[in-house]
């Protein structure tokens, strides 16, 4: 009996070695590829999904990797990221600095992927939501400046949605006015033409991946000001009329700001000419 | 095995004497021709434009007609809890069928770029005599496999595609490379210098999951004059996977003449190199000949 067990116990504790050297091994083997995959997760602040692509967490498990977007995109923006690019393996991108998306009315892209990775139920290129462009740098663009550049908001393909223009008072000469282009996040489909053909240097307004472009309020707050628009009137206590203490003659009106109960004075009466007393006098141009 | 080279320092040398070198090569040509001829069919479109087949062997597409899947990248999709459209699954199923028809691991052989590779690995290793060969049991491919379709559901994603050498070397050669190629000289150079077979015969995951495929497909490598057999060798020393040869060969408890082993790739070197032509392309069927009904298909 004993001479029989023991062979077979030699056996045994020899498989169970082995198992365990083996299942050991390439456990190792997968935390290195799950973690190396958890770090792909986030993608780098260049890289932009075609249209349609699902939130990057659903997209790394949707997309098999088989670059038909790639072939199919008419302008060739598309590339799959290479093992030594900080994303996904073989998942589709494009820089929208060097190529951005032209926006093809029939998204060819979408229509090629086989997988859903790129949703099939954008129809609308107006409401992809590739990404999201930021005027990242407002010491450099040309139009915080004070010059008329206007590039970015000329090429937006959602022209006076996306970007449009607010005029701001030019604090710095005193008599001129900045359009500050504004991106607005509901029309932006983060196609990248601004960034592309942003003039300085290293692009001022470029488009990141949504998950780093765009803030979110906390969902409890509630903006006075659109409530009581929903509401019809004041939700707290009805408005109460401001005093101003104004110097004799003047008013303030709300949305308009001082005004003169007065007719303006003829020049004779002692004003500096080109006074304008709507106007405080910082605003006037002339010295204080 | 490290004899094995020694006893037969040219495997096949008899068969070329025996029937002539074109017949000793013939499968190993076609196989060649045909892991090319379809690198080719992907490369003619960005190469020349002529677009006959658009994609990779993880999804392909030929001629706006034909949608072809990766059976395993849509299981690990799946376990990452994603559900693809139908011409992605259209395709799987079309997969499918087409290697249970011809035998699951065909893929490896006929298909796989990465064969190449390693097959050059092999044949370097021989003609360099190098000895020796670190040990790593066949199965470890299954805890590959297992490891991977585990990762797809903890990473929710298909973290195998992250790294899976093989469609790296197709994806890389019809896309662009990158670094892609470190990978592939590490494949090489694993199999020329650590281990005999080593990635495609103990440890891609890819190849074990055909074999799965495979357990259940119709084309196999059948013995109709096992008898003949003189014990050459030479079939052992060029079967990637030399274990699936000896129990059909040797009817060991009553095998039937047909290599019914999953991981049997369906390459045919050891019809080309056997020069008293044991083996024959044929099917899992017809397998009660050697009167041993009870191993007919289950």
């Amino acid at each position: 009996m004993d001479t029989e067990t023991k062979p077979s116990a030699t056996a045994r504790r020899q498989f169970l070695a082995d198992t365990a050297r083996m299942a050991c091994g390439v456990g190792l083997l997968g935390l290195g590829v799950g973690l190396y995959a958890r770090h792909a997760r986030a993608l780098p602040p260049a890289a932009i999904r075609p249209p349609g692509a699902l939130p990057e967490a659903d997209f790394s498990a949707a997309c098999i990797r088989c670059g038909l977007c790639v072939r199919d995109c008419p302008f060739n923006i598309l590339h799959l990221a290479k093992p030594e690019e900080p994303m996904s393996t073989g998942t589709p991108y494009f820089v929208a600095r060097q190529l951005p998306c032209e926006m093809c009315e029939d998204i060819p892209c979408v229509k090629a992927c086989p997988t859903g990775a790129l949703d099939h139920s954008l129809k609308d290129i107006n409401k992809s939501k590739m990404g999201l462009a930021v005027l990242v740098d407002h010491e450099t663009c040309l139009n915080f400046l004070g010059l008329r550049c206007d590039i970015c908001y000329r090429v937006c393909p959602v022209i006076d949605k996306a970007i449009t223009l607010d005029p701001q008072t030019n604090a710095r000469t005193g008599k001129h006015t900045l359009f500050i282009p504004v991106v607005h996040s509901d029309h932006c489909t983060g196609c990248g033409k601004c960034e592309k053909a942003c003039p300085t240097e290293v692009a001022s307004i470029k488009v990141f991946p949504l998950y780093m472009a765009k803030g979110q309020l906390s969902s409890h707050y509630r903006l006075g000001w659109v409530e009581k628009e929903k509401a019809g009137g004041s939700l707290v206590a009805p408005d109460v009329e401001h005093k101003y203490n104004m110097p004799e003659g003047m008013r303030y009106e709300s949305g308009k700001g001082l005004s003169s109960d007065a007719v303006p004075p003829a020049p004779t009466s002692g004003a500096a000419p080109g006074t304008n007393s709507g106007l405080p006098k910082a605003f006037q141009g002339g010295k204080l | 095995m490290s004899t094995l080279a020694q006893l037969v320092p040219r495997p096949g040398a008899d068969a070329i004497v025996a029937k002539g070198w074109l017949s000793a090569h013939k499968w190993l040509i076609l196989r060649r021709i045909s892991q090319i001829g379809i690198l080719l069919l992907f490369l003619v479109g960005p190469w020349f434009g002529i677009w006959i087949v658009k994609g990779n062997l993880n999804f392909s597409y030929t001629l706006n007609f034909l949608p072809l899947t990766d059976p395993y990248v849509i299981l690990q999709s799946l376990l990452a809890r994603q559900l693809p459209e139908k011409l992605a699954l259209t395709g799987v199923v079309i997969v499918l069928l087409f290697y249970l028809l011809v035998g699951g691991r065909s893929y490896c052989s006929w298909v796989c770029p990465v064969n190449l590779l390693t097959d050059l690995a092999y044949w370097l290793r021989v003609r360099l005599g190098l000895k020796g060969s670190a040990h790593i049991s066949r199965p470890t491919r299954y805890w590959m496999l297992g490891m991977t379709l585990v990762a797809a559901v903890v990473t929710g994603s298909i973290a195998w595609e992250m790294v899976n050498p093989v469609s790296m070397m197709h994806r890389g050669l019809i896309f662009g490379l990158g670094l892609a190629w470190a990978v592939l000289l590490a494949v090489f150079l694993f199999d020329l210098f650590v281990m005999r077979h080593g990635w495609c015969g103990h440890l891609c995951p890819v190849g074990a999951f055909y074999s799965l495929i495979g357990k259940f497909s119709l084309a196999r490598i059948r013995l109709p004059a096992r008898e003949a057999c003189n014990d050459c060798m030479d079939c052992f020393a060029v079967c990637p996977e030399p274990q699936v040869i000896r129990p059909a060969l040797k009817g060991i408890e009553g095998t039937p003449p047909v290599i019914l082993e999953s991981n049997c790739t369906n390459c045919g070197r050891c019809i080309d190199v056997c020069s008293k032509d044991v083996f024959a392309f044929g099917t899992r069927f017809n397998t009660t000949m050697a009167g041993v009904p009870q191993m007919a298909p289950k």
